[in-house]
């Protein structure tokens, strides 16, 4: 009898877990974002959520207007993000490199809210998402997984190892970690630093736009105001990774999926308390390792 | 052309214009309203002027003057509201609300600084980003925690105030707020504060008790944003969590760096410009809220430090500080 109870709650478990890993998987694309951009420029991109909300859009547009497949929705809006995520680096942030930070950050939050109600004045209702992927479900030993879950985790997944093998072992991955490390010496040994910069904006964006594409086809319906708690909640992913670190935003974005997903699922408080909970673990986490669980301590000299 | 001048310099350094311009303020504050100068509306935007002023300078002592980077500012407001708003429909009884309206703001703005001393805590270690994150997460622990509160109404909502703010109430505390903001600033505690924002290693080091200067400044910033939440509560008349969430917290950001950061007269302009820019816009609808953005990235990009930057308005200044070309 009690193994009965055992095996129930096992697969209660791994369902979770399968949630855990979906919900992670899109938090820590987000995150990567963020973090790149913040690794290369030491500027937090508060649009990051907005543009993902924009990949949703695409997704939306692609989808309904140029009734595309799956495949090439997924292309047409990272590329299309991406694309966004440069024009926007080129008109509002590159002014502002030399300008104290804050004035970055408002720009940058300027530049979501525009984004936000500019979506709002285009479709000033929810809009829904067709369906793109033959939903099947299967049924392994009690636990239910759909395709749609499977092929968003595998390909975070393979987004994820296409950005750390593009940053480890490319050449374009050096330069990005060179500027990151000082950025006044890089251009003197031939870097162009301009160039690189755009790329990863464009590599970060991009990422984003396809974290807002599968979300949209995970819960189809999509509104423009959608960015702004996720944004925020991928934010604090890759501060508590340890901002300026890649596998310190995947870390951060499953770790905050799992806590979600947990609090939600162990029923020890109402579900209402998601969010509170969630953030005041990430506080407490902060608290112990202000740096980020993967992050480098900076020195401040005096 | 010159005699004019020279009198109107001479009356700008006469010690009386200021307070004389006050009462005139004051008086004119009750007459609006009594003698119905100017129509409904109108009073109604110079009442959220205010209110925005009371949050702008308050933030403007925590981001601007000590540069930090507190985002969480309307989690502040939000307690100050609620405060205030139980005291008037719950605790009083019901007529005496006029009466009794000061000590419910007082109230609600107790309240908030005693969060605020809670969230100074983390501002001990963590700078930048970081605090960033921790003054985020309280914004949203703060919403959350009231959309569970089912004896406030939760996510539906918190009604039945009375209409108790008035011109001359948002007047006075107004002026009660920049006040006492100013001359914190310009004190000795207030060099504390600039001298953490201009390094804080240092600072410390030359025996500026920093934890100290932090906690009160948190602490004085987040009174006044709970006394523009009462404020706003009771001129409203309805309050639910989802007005104080980080979309408030950025109108605020907003203000405080448009207007300039480290000044005073910046944030008032910042408040003033904000909201009369939005409420001249409504016309438009919601491309308002598309061209502000670009006004205010633009405006960024041209004048990175907002429109006063660090420079102050030579009212605030007191005379001791007031050497010739000295700000």
């Amino acid at each position: 009898m009690s193994l009965l109870f055992l095996a129930a709650g096992m697969t209660y478990i791994l369902q979770q877990t399968l949630n855990a890993l979906q919900l992670g998987s899109i938090y820590a694309l987000i995150a990567l974002g963020y973090t790149m951009v913040y690794g290369i420029l030491t500027m937090i991109n508060f649009a990051h959520g907005d543009l993902f909300m924009i990949g949703a859009f695409f997704c939306l547009v692609a989808a309904t207007f140029l009734r595309l497949p799956f495949v090439p929705t997924l292309l047409l809006s990272m590329a299309g993000v991406a694309v966004l995520g440069v024009v926007i680096e080129r008109l509002a942030y590159k002014p502002l490199r030399q300008a104290p930070r804050v004035s970055a950050i408002i720009t940058a939050l300027g530049v979501g809210i525009f984004l936000e109600n500019f979506t709002l004045a285009l479709s000033p209702y929810p809009q829904h998402i067709p369906t793109l992927i033959a939903n099947t479900t299967w049924t392994v030993g009690g636990v239910s997984i759909s395709s749609l879950q499977i092929i968003i985790i595998t390909l975070s997944l393979a987004l994820m190892v296409l950005l750390d093998f593009i940053v480890r072992r490319t050449m374009v991955g050096m330069a990005m970690r060179a500027i990151s490390w000082d950025k006044t010496i890089v251009p003197l040994m031939g870097v162009p630093v301009n160039r690189i910069i755009s790329i990863t904006f464009a590599l970060g964006t991009g990422l984003g736009g396809a974290a807002g594409t599968m979300y949209a086809l995970a819960y189809p319906v999509i509104d423009p105001y959608m960015g702004i708690l996720v944004g925020w909640k991928a934010f604090i992913c890759a501060v508590v990774g340890g901002i300026g670190s890649i596998r310190g935003a995947m870390l951060g974005g499953f770790i905050l999926g799992a806590v979600e997903i947990l609090v939600v699922a162990s029923k020890v408080l109402p579900s209402t308390y998601r969010d509170f909970v969630a953030f005041g673990l990430l506080l407490v986490l902060l608290i112990f390792r202000p740096y980020g669980i993967l992050g480098k301590p900076r020195p401040q000299k005096v | 052309m010159g005699i004019w001048r020279t009198l109107w310099e001479s009356l700008m350094a006469k010690r009386w214009l200021l307070p004389v311009l006050l009462a005139l303020g004051f008086l004119l504050s009750f007459a609006i309203p009594l003698l119905g100068l100017l129509n409904q509306y109108v009073q109604l935007i110079l009442m959220y002027v205010g209110i925005n002023i009371i949050l702008a300078s308050s933030l403007n002592l925590i981001n601007g003057y000590m540069g930090e980077f507190s985002v969480g500012h309307a989690g502040f407001m939000a307690i100050g509201a609620y405060i205030a708003s139980i005291f008037t429909v719950a605790v009083f009884p019901s007529g005496a609300g006029a009466w009794l309206f000061p000590i419910a703001v007082i109230a609600g703005g107790v309240g908030a600084a005693l969060v605020g001393m809670a969230v100074a805590i983390p501002s001990f270690k963590t700078r930048g980003d970081y605090l960033a994150i921790v003054t985020l997460a309280f914004n949203m622990i703060v919403k959350s925690v009231l959309e569970n509160i089912e004896a406030v109404g939760g996510p539906r909502g918190f009604l039945g105030m009375e209409k108790l703010t008035t011109l001359p109430w948002v007047f006075f505390w107004t002026v009660v707020s920049l006040w006492i903001i100013r001359n914190l600033v310009y004190s000795n505690f207030g060099r504390g504060v600039i001298s953490i924002r201009e390094d804080e290693i240092a600072s410390d080091l030359m025996s500026v008790n920093t934890r100290q200067v932090k906690l009160v400044a948190f602490v004085t910033s987040s009174f006044f944003a709970g006394i523009a939440g009462g404020l706003f509560a009771h001129l409203l008349q309805f309050i639910n969590p989802r007005m104080f969430d980080i979309l408030k917290s950025t109108d605020i950001l907003i203000m405080v760096y448009l207007g300039g950061i480290g000044s005073m007269a910046g944030s008032i302009l910042g408040a003033t410009i904000y909201t009369v820019l939005l409420e001249w816009l409504r016309p438009l609808g919601i491309w308002r809220m598309v061209l502000m953005p670009l006004v205010l990235v633009l405006l960024m990009i041209y004048r990175p430090r907002g429109i006063m930057g660090l420079r102050e308005a030579r009212w605030f200044v007191p005379a001791r500080d007031l050497v010739a070309g000295k700000r």
